[in-house]
């Protein structure tokens, strides 16, 4: 998969498609852009504000937001009369996104497969940390396993492919590029992406009142910090505080 | 984790793939947290409802691999309903479709049968396991829920929960809702068949297809003839529900169970319907399969079938009678059996 393709939205709305009978997916594009993000957020909270009976839950994706229901208490097309409600209702997005700083080592052993990286991509391992803490990710979207962020904005001299064959196991926390896209980990693994650095923050943590720190939308800026400051902010993480911080936008 | 005062299951011996699993994980989709849950919905929901439990009350889901079970501080009533299994109490053969009371010492052993894949040991009041985001389905992958985020094994101790249940002896759960054959899968085209020619449309419909021996909870993998894309096989990933039958570049199909994944990559020729989850989710690997397409009328009628099903109950005939019970005699064909 590869970012950009914004010509992908489309332009008269969505389009309706059936994931079986029980889900209803709203596409709004086929690619990755802000814009088609936007929308599908903009439905998602649109929703979330005004609840019906048999609406499951919501997922938003890159480009689509699929509609877990239960036909049995509503049908299909009151389902999309009511999405139709929701979309012609102004207002835009019911909740404004958050701007994170996250602090990341890069150093190794933590950004293991910095040097590897550099060199597929011709430059130095320097300006490969540099390109990847100098932009602002925005979080498309969770998938993969709980609280794995998938993130855009990845600087286009870092759009490294992923691998052909995985790596074994990262740590949890490991923040990672491939792909055209980077991501941070929330749990130990093999991967395909490439481990750049890791956060001592934990995006999932089941036993905070927030167990999903970020909502899908939120923006992320990494701070390096070096290996002793990564073992004094984990072990404040550890005990359920919030390491991370919010900084306005 | 300790039983304390009140029953409990005790786990003699697990094969491979057995957990506890309720309705499923929901409403965390969102954050990335898959749904689990039990492979073939519909009996696990039969299961718990013969003992009047809600349909998504946490039951054993036991695999092939088979599970024996007895029971600690009180007899314990169950239920067994899925594929057609073995099983035996202390040895004596049992029907493949149980309600009974399990004294403590007593031993129930469940193990592979002629047909089917998984069954569901249900208790009555539910398997007692902590509620993990909502939910006490095993996701092994994320560690998630169940007992202690794992599969169950040799001397794990489940909490029924609720004091001692009545005596009842064994008693055969009439369900003929249970011996549906998996031959024919119905499936609701979308929500990308456009990215396949119309020849692999007709394909996929013709089939057969053949179950793959790598199947776990998370995907069925099918074998048969390669379906060509018309539109190149990577999409932007999207939403999954369970039964979306992707089709990745070689062209064969994977249908995506209980364990899948929130999201994913490959385009999505059609989506089993709700109602044949569990048919497909009981046919063994070699089994073979067709798909026949459906509307989505037809798909949400067949859904409020199962539904009503639930809803009426289900009777039981015990396997040693000494009275005849107005539910039995009521459950029992008075016209051409041995009353005739």
């Amino acid at each position: 998969m590869t970012a950009s393709k914004a010509n992908l939205a489309y332009p008269d709305g969505p389009c309706f498609l059936d994931s079986g009978e029980a889900a209803l997916v709203v596409e709004f594009g086929r690619g990755v852009d802000p814009q088609t993000h936007e929308r599908v957020l903009a439905l998602d909270a649109a929703l979330q504000a005004s609840p019906v009976e048999g609406l499951r839950e919501s997922v938003p994706t890159y480009r689509s937001l699929m509609i877990h229901y239960d036909p049995l208490k509503l049908s299909r097309s009151d389902l999309i009369a009511y999405v139709h409600r929701a979309l012609n209702t102004p207002g835009g997005l019911a909740r404004l996104p958050d701007r994170w700083v996250m602090p990341c080592c890069y150093a190794p052993p933590f950004g293991e497969d910095v040097a590897e990286m550099a060199a597929k991509l011709g430059i130095s391992p320097e300006q490969a940390i540099q390109h990847h803490q100098s932009a602002v990710y925005r979080i498309y979207m969770y998938g993969f396993a709980p609280g794995f962020t998938y993130l855009g904005g990845l600087h286009e001299e870092i759009a490294v492919s992923r691998r052909a064959t995985p790596r074994p196991p990262h740590a949890a926390g490991a923040v990672l590029v491939g792909g055209g896209l980077a991501a941070v980990a929330t749990f130990s693994m093999p991967t395909g992406w490439y481990v750049v650095g890791q956060t001592p923050e934990r995006l999932y943590a089941p036993e905070r009142d927030k167990a999903f720190l970020m909502e899908p939308g939120d923006e992320i800026r990494f701070l390096p910090i070096d290996a002793a400051e990564f073992a004094a902010l984990e072990a404040r993480a550890l005990t359920g505080e919030i390491v991370a911080r919010k900084e306005p936008l | 984790m300790s039983a304390g005062k009140g029953t409990s299951l005790r786990i003699l011996s697990a094969g491979p793939g057995v957990t506890v699993q309720d309705g499923g994980r929901h409403g965390y989709l969102r954050y990335g947290v898959t749904v689990a849950g039990p492979m073939d919905p519909f009996s696990h929901a039969i299961a718990n409802g013969v003992l009047g439990n809600a349909a998504e009350c946490a039951a054993l889901e036991v695999s092939l691999g088979g599970v024996e079970v007895t029971t600690e501080g009180g007899r314990v009533t169950l239920a067994v309903a899925g594929g057609d299994f073995e099983i035996t109490l202390d040895g004596r053969p049992m029907p493949s479709a149980l309600h009974l009371a399990l004294e403590p010492g007593a031993k129930l052993r469940i193990r592979a049968g002629q047909s089917g894949a998984w069954c569901y040991l249900a208790v009555a009041g539910g398997i007692d396991v902590p509620d993990v985001l909502g939910s006490r389905a095993t996701h092994t992958r994320s560690h998630l829920g169940g007992h202690e985020g794992r599969v169950l094994r040799a001397g794990d101790v489940l909490s029924t929960g609720g004091p001692a249940g009545e005596e009842t002896p064994p008693a055969r759960i009439l369900a003929p809702e249970l011996l549906r054959s998996s031959e024919v899968i119905r499936a609701l085209p979308g929500p990308q068949a456009d990215y396949f020619t119309e020849a692999a449309i007709a394909d996929f419909l013709t089939g057969p297809w053949t179950i793959g021996p790598r199947g776990d909870r998370m995907a069925c993998f099918l074998e048969g003839p390669v379906l060509k894309h018309s539109e190149g096989f990577n999409i932007v990933s999207d939403g999954i529900t369970m039964g979306a039958i992707q089709v990745p570049g070689e062209g064969q199909p994977i249908v995506l169970m209980a364990d899948r994944q929130p999201t994913g990559g490959y385009p999505k020729i059609a989506t089993v319907i709700g109602a044949d989850l569990g048919l497909l989710a009981q046919a063994r690997p070699g089994a073979k399969i067709r798909f026949r397409s459906v509307t989505h009328v037809e798909a949400v009628e067949a859904r409020r079938r199962q539904a009503e099903v639930l809803a009426r109950g289900f009777v039981t005939e015990p396997l040693v009678r000494t009275k005849f019970t107005s539910e039995f005699l009521l459950g029992i064909n008075l016209i051409d059996g041995v009353f005739g």
